[in-house]
């Protein structure tokens, strides 16, 4: 193999985006040192090396950052090319596909979901109706597929990885349902399929944490809601 | 050749002069089709269903939409002539994150910071003008964001700050100014000059006409929820 160079990875324990690029490192079998950040006290190395977002994930390559997680994992497919799983096909047209899908659910479907975690009455079921609405989309996209790009696992996949580890965290918070077998028959199967991977199903945070951590985040926008509206 | 590439785009977006330059930089000849986006064709409706939003590209039957991702599509398919992102790695990371930037936080501070009011402006004003600091740093010493050529980012920024500058002039404001961005205005007047990139713009006054419209119909709307 050849030399991977010095490769780092900063990320918090929890982060959903932290997540995809850990999944692409392990998947390719690329060694790398973790670093969890403290969001609330963020590291002279974060500020140094992505001093426009000062956000996580950065990835640092030989002392070279890179931010942006659907930005790095690019970089690292074209850097371990070598390496399989190749995260995207080689047709342009597949390609501009799964970048296309990858994009929906960071830029649509997590804003959604993200609308009916923290809101609650009519802002709330906007919401969710919102991401009901992305579900079926996405389920019409991935019907017949085993995964987004197709026969094998790739940045789409890597982009909605948060539905299956977070969304149930999200519904047990709330007492809502977001995603079903009945109307969602494909998206299921395809989330036991990501868990089956070991990397991925190694690599999620323990969900007792997630469940403490995401409802202190609920609590709190609700209370912030409250007082603005006074 | 000509009916095997077809772009549907809209006049006065800046998404669409993106996509326009891309091709003509190829060397690509292609099939403009002008939307009227209040009574959207069913060509875009069929090669959009997603986002029923232009630019699309569609190429020998197949659609592409979203104009860094179509920039993408045409850069991998054709590769010879005028190259609009760099071979290695890094390079092709750091432009996906400029580009990536202007789309996703440059565009809306900056509509904000111009169409906002109270509070909510001043702090886009900050953030706007922290962005474009960033912006004129990453340009600095270099002759486009793409070095010696310019590329990807060059051509995603600018039709972008191009039409801002429209904005601006329509709410005569002065938050982009020569003296504040020396760097980012001396690298606009460069590709202004440039005749390629100067034909895919939209003659001046008419882009101004219809910001002043879209923007004054705007506000009425606004108004009549409010009072509603």
């Amino acid at each position: 193999m050849a030399d991977q160079g010095e490769v780092k990875l900063l990320k918090t324990w929890s982060s959903l985006f932290g997540l995809r690029v850990v999944w692409a490192l392990k998947l390719k079998g690329i060694p790398y040192e973790s670093v969890d950040e403290d969001l609330t006290n963020k590291s002279d190395l974060l500020l140094q090396y992505n001093p426009v977002h000062t956000k996580v994930p950065v990835l640092i390559h030989n002392g070279k950052p890179i931010c942006e997680s659907l930005v790095i994992l690019e970089y690292i497919d074209e850097t371990w090319s070598q390496n399989p799983p190749s995260l995207l096909p080689q047709d342009p047209i597949q390609r501009a596909s799964a970048r296309f899908w990858a994009k929906f659910m960071d830029e649509k479907a997590l804003p959604s979901m993200w609308q009916a975690f923290t809101k609650k009455g009519r802002e709330q079921e906007e919401g969710l109706a919102s991401i009901a609405e992305k579900l079926k989309l996405l389920e019409a996209e991935l019907e017949g597929k085993k995964f987004f790009g197709g026969e094998e696992i790739g940045i789409p996949d890597f982009a909605l990885g948060w539905l299956v580890n977070l969304v149930p965290v999200f519904e047990e918070i709330l007492g809502l349902k977001i995603v079903d077998e009945e109307r969602h028959p494909s998206l299921s199967e395809w989330s036991r399929r990501i868990s089956d991977i070991r990397v991925i199903e190694e690599s999620w945070p323990p969900r007792d944490k997630l469940v403490t951590k995401w409802a202190a985040i609920r609590d709190h926008f609700l209370a912030t809601a409250r007082a603005s509206s006074g | 050749m000509a009916k095997e590439i077809k772009l549907l785009g809209t006049w006065a977006s800046p998404f669409s002069h993106r996509i326009e330059l891309a091709l003509k930089l190829k060397g690509l000849q292609f099939q403009y089709l002008e939307e009227d986006l209040s009574n959207k064709s069913q060509l875009l409706l069929q090669s959009n269903p997603v986002h029923k939003k232009i630019p699309v590209l569609i190429h020998n039957g197949n659609p592409i939409s979203e104009s860094l991702l179509i920039m993408e599509y045409i850069d991998e398919t054709w590769q010879h002539q005028n190259p609009l992102l760099p071979k290695d790695p890094y390079g092709r990371a750091a432009a996906r994150f400029w580009a990536k930037f202007i789309d996703e936080k440059v565009l809306w501070t900056a509509f904000k910071a111009y169409n906002d009011k109270g509070k909510e402006q001043e702090d886009a004003i900050e953030e706007f003008s922290q962005q474009l600091k960033f912006l004129e740093e990453e340009l600095k010493g270099k002759e486009y964001f793409g070095g010696e050529r310019f590329g990807f980012v060059d051509i995603a920024s600018f039709f972008i700050l191009q039409f801002l500058r429209v904005l601006q002039e329509v709410k005569e404001a002065e938050l982009m100014t020569e003296e504040k961005y020396p760097v980012l205005f001396e690298w606009m007047e460069k590709l202004q000059g440039n005749e390629v990139v100067a034909g895919c713009l939209p003659p001046r006054e008419k882009h101004v006409a219809y910001v002043r419209a879209r923007r004054a119909a705007a506000e009425e709307a606004a108004s009549k929820t409010k009072a509603a």
